[in-house]
């Protein structure tokens, strides 16, 4: 689950990491009555959006009087910005977060990330704030420094200190960067996140470290232990299609193609988009129904997939294992009694019990193509799909 | 000889009395899985199945012997669950739960090393489809009629399609040795290249099949392991090459999130460790099959 970058530093501010007085406003009035509240000159408007790189899509503007907080709200909320996470369709801001202005002396970049290979928590900085750390990792990669947390013991005041000083601190705000980053250390493990990226972290005019901004992923499998996060989930920033399915408890990820698919099992559902791609069409979806691939399923697989205006044609793929073919092929006749397709369908049923399970299909009413194996289901959808486009 | 686990292999299953544990059991017995017990804690003393409950699996261990567990505990304590098999002796763990926590994990895997290597518990999974030695064991809740007994192991990180696979072997009359599921989490209990290592060990096995996945770095280190130190023949598919990049595929760890990690890379690093790749999930089958015919010339 991503959250919004004011709930982020909200997080970080409970574990003593220092961020810019700021306020939340959904309207230009809140935002200038903001911008007074918070004092001083200098403010900052940013769209709130789950993404990073908001600067660059016009979704940070700095404003030097509190008519131009309230003009710049407006211009922002409703607003859809395109940035190279949010994908072509873009993000709607439906809240700005109103900052105090920061004067800046340095720029550097702090994530934490669970690292695969070692399988621990790792902690990266480097010097060079203000680009992704991707950029960073091919333009200057001298200038990151890493550290491995040990489980057994959580993060350490020497390694923070360790990074602060590969940063190129001195004084006093070597200190003060390794209590903020002992501190997204705590918040990272307290909301049992899967990432936490500060970027920028900023020595200040006055030598203090503040967090200027903060993108933070809790894990969803954590959340059933994290009740108080769950307030935090911001409907509005996923695809409505992708959260109507994760309530059904279907995994779907809708994609770019127009041959729908219904699978069972994630290995399953990515072979056969690739099986699709080999053989000449384009998958518009991924969508793992799970193991229990029950009528109910397949009734909100289908709606899911033929209301989709971009799908000419729906391939399902099923390989029964313990939920043998039989059910499955039931589930399916019973799923197509409620609900209509006007698409082409294609089956392809495979292991426990499969001949009763096809002879179900056939004795049914119900109208599709048959096919025997991956290859062969991938070929037919394709063809009943150049066979539509040649109508 | 099969790797993790065989015919004399004691099992027990932890979540036994529960709906799904006590259904799994039941295939597991069917197949000719020696079930020793289970652990099932408040319900030690009980009888379930024929076979006795325990408290713990420190008891269970005690009282038969048990050598490998199967877990079916709900997530919020199945790393508890894990932790406690390694410390009773458990030497194979496989973990059925889906959705355990990404820092429950990592403490497992950090409590794991609590234990010199040769004491150490292999834990395959979670969210796997288990392990299975055709015609000696099943720790899994795979369909076992599937998998033909032979010399072909195999390691997966996906349930279906390592049942699509074993299918497309079977009808070629390709045997499995041991087949292995580890999982689709980001962090798990063991990654390929333990796997090829123990059966580069195994007698039995002469082929080694992977199916990997996008997202994550163990196909890549499973390729440099396999370059260095398995002299048995591999074979490869990886799943994903049409997935868009930062989404997650159903999978926890199935997201392409740094370099190295999509299916298209992937399959470079394994080519160049010499690893044949089988260019389509069709074609997995046929593919150790002419690699088969190559070895016995």
């Amino acid at each position: 689950m991503n959250i919004h970058e004011y709930q982020a530093k909200e997080i970080l501010s409970k574990f003593n990491v220092p961020i810019p007085k700021g306020l939340v406003a959904d309207s230009p009035e809140a935002a200038k009555s903001n911008a007074k509240e918070l004092g001083g000159n200098l403010w900052v408007v940013k769209a709130q959006i789950h993404s990073g790189a908001r600067g660059k899509a016009g979704g940070i503007i700095v404003c030097k009087n509190e008519d131009d907080v309230s003009d710049a709200t407006n211009k922002l909320l409703g607003k859809t910005l395109v940035t190279h996470q949010t994908g072509p369709e873009g993000k709607t801001v439906h809240k700005v977060y109103i900052e105090e202005g920061t004067d800046i002396k340095k720029e550097f970049y702090l994530g934490l990330v669970f690292d695969r290979s070692s399988e621990s928590i790792m902690v990266i900085a480097s010097s060079e704030g203000g680009m992704s750390i991707e950029e960073i990792a091919q333009e200057k990669p001298e200038s990151i420094v890493k550290t491995k947390v040990e489980a057994a013991v959580g993060l350490q005041a020497f390694q923070a200190r360790e990074i602060a000083f590969g940063l190129g601190l001195d004084g006093k705000a070597v200190g003060r960067c390794a209590q903020a980053i002992l501190g997204t250390y705590e918040a990272f493990c307290s909301s049992e996140s899967t990432m936490a990226e500060i970027n920028p972290l900023v020595l200040t005019g006055d030598d203090k470290i503040l967090a200027l901004d903060c993108k933070m992923t809790i894990d969803d499998n954590a959340l059933f232990r994290k009740s108080n996060l769950l307030e935090l989930k911001d409907e509005t920033q996923e695809d409505p299609k992708e959260t109507y399915a994760a309530e059904q408890g279907l995994n779907y990820i809708p994609l770019d193609g127009d041959i729908g698919n219904i699978i069972n099992g994630a290995g399953l559902a990515m072979a056969s988009m690739d099986m699709i791609q080999l053989a000449g069409g384009q998958p518009a979806n991924f969508l793992d129904v799970g193991g229990g691939a029950t009528p109910e399923k397949f009734v909100k697989a289908f709606k899911l997939i033929s209301g989709d205006s971009n799908v000419k044609v729906i391939l399902i793929n099923i390989f029964a294992g313990i939920n043998r073919c039989d059910w499955v092929a039931q589930g399916i006749v019973d799923a197509l009694a409620q609900i209509n397709i006007e698409q082409p369908l294609v089956i392809r049923l495979a292991g426990t019990n499969v001949d009763e399970g096809i002879k179900i299909l056939k004795d049914s009413k119900i109208e599709y193509i048959e096919a025997s194996t991956l290859e062969d289901a991938a070929n037919k959808a394709v063809k009943a799909q150049k066979d539509l486009e040649s109508k | 000889m099969a790797i993790l686990i065989t015919k004399e292999s004691k099992i027990i299953i932890q979540g036994f009395t529960g709906k799904i544990g006590t259904f799994h059991a039941e295939e597991m017995m069917e197949y000719g899985t020696n079930v020793v017990g289970g652990v099932t804690p408040g319900k030690g003393g009980q009888k379930h199945l024929e076979r006795p409950v325990f408290n713990t699996v420190r008891e269970a261990v005690e009282e038969t012997g048990a050598d490998a567990s199967i877990l079916f505990v709900p997530p919020a304590f199945a790393a508890d669950s894990a932790m406690e098999a390694a410390d009773a002796g458990i030497k194979t763990l496989v973990a059925i739960t889906d959705g355990i926590p990404a820092h429950d994990m990592i403490r497992v895997k950090r409590y794991l090393k609590r234990y010199e290597p040769e004491d150490r518990m292999t834990m395959v999974g979670p969210n796997c489809a288990g392990v299975i030695s055709p015609g000696k064991c099943m720790l899994g809740i795979m369909p076992g009629h599937i998998y033909k007994e032979g010399n072909v192991g195999v390691i997966g990180r996906s349930g279906t399609l390592g049942y699509e696979a074993a299918q497309q072997m079977k009808d070629l009359g390709i045997g499995i040795s041991t087949s292995v599921g580890i999982g689709g989490d980001p962090i798990n209990g063991s990654a390929f290249k333990d796997h090829l290592a123990k059966f580069e060990k195994d007698d039995e096995t002469k082929v080694i099949l992977m199916i990997g996945e996008i997202g994550g770095p163990q196909e890549a280190e499973a390729a440099e392991y396999a370059k260095a130190n398995v002299s048995k023949p591999v074979v490869a598919y990886i799943a994903g090459l049409t997935a868009p990049k930062g989404k997650r595929m159903g999978h926890a760890g199935a997201i392409v999130s740094a370099g190295g990690e999509s299916a298209a890379e992937k399959v470079e690093i394994l080519k160049a460790a010499g690893i044949t790749i089988a260019k389509n999930p069709s074609v997995i089958g046929e593919t150790i099959a002419s690699v088969i015919k190559s070895i016995n010339g």
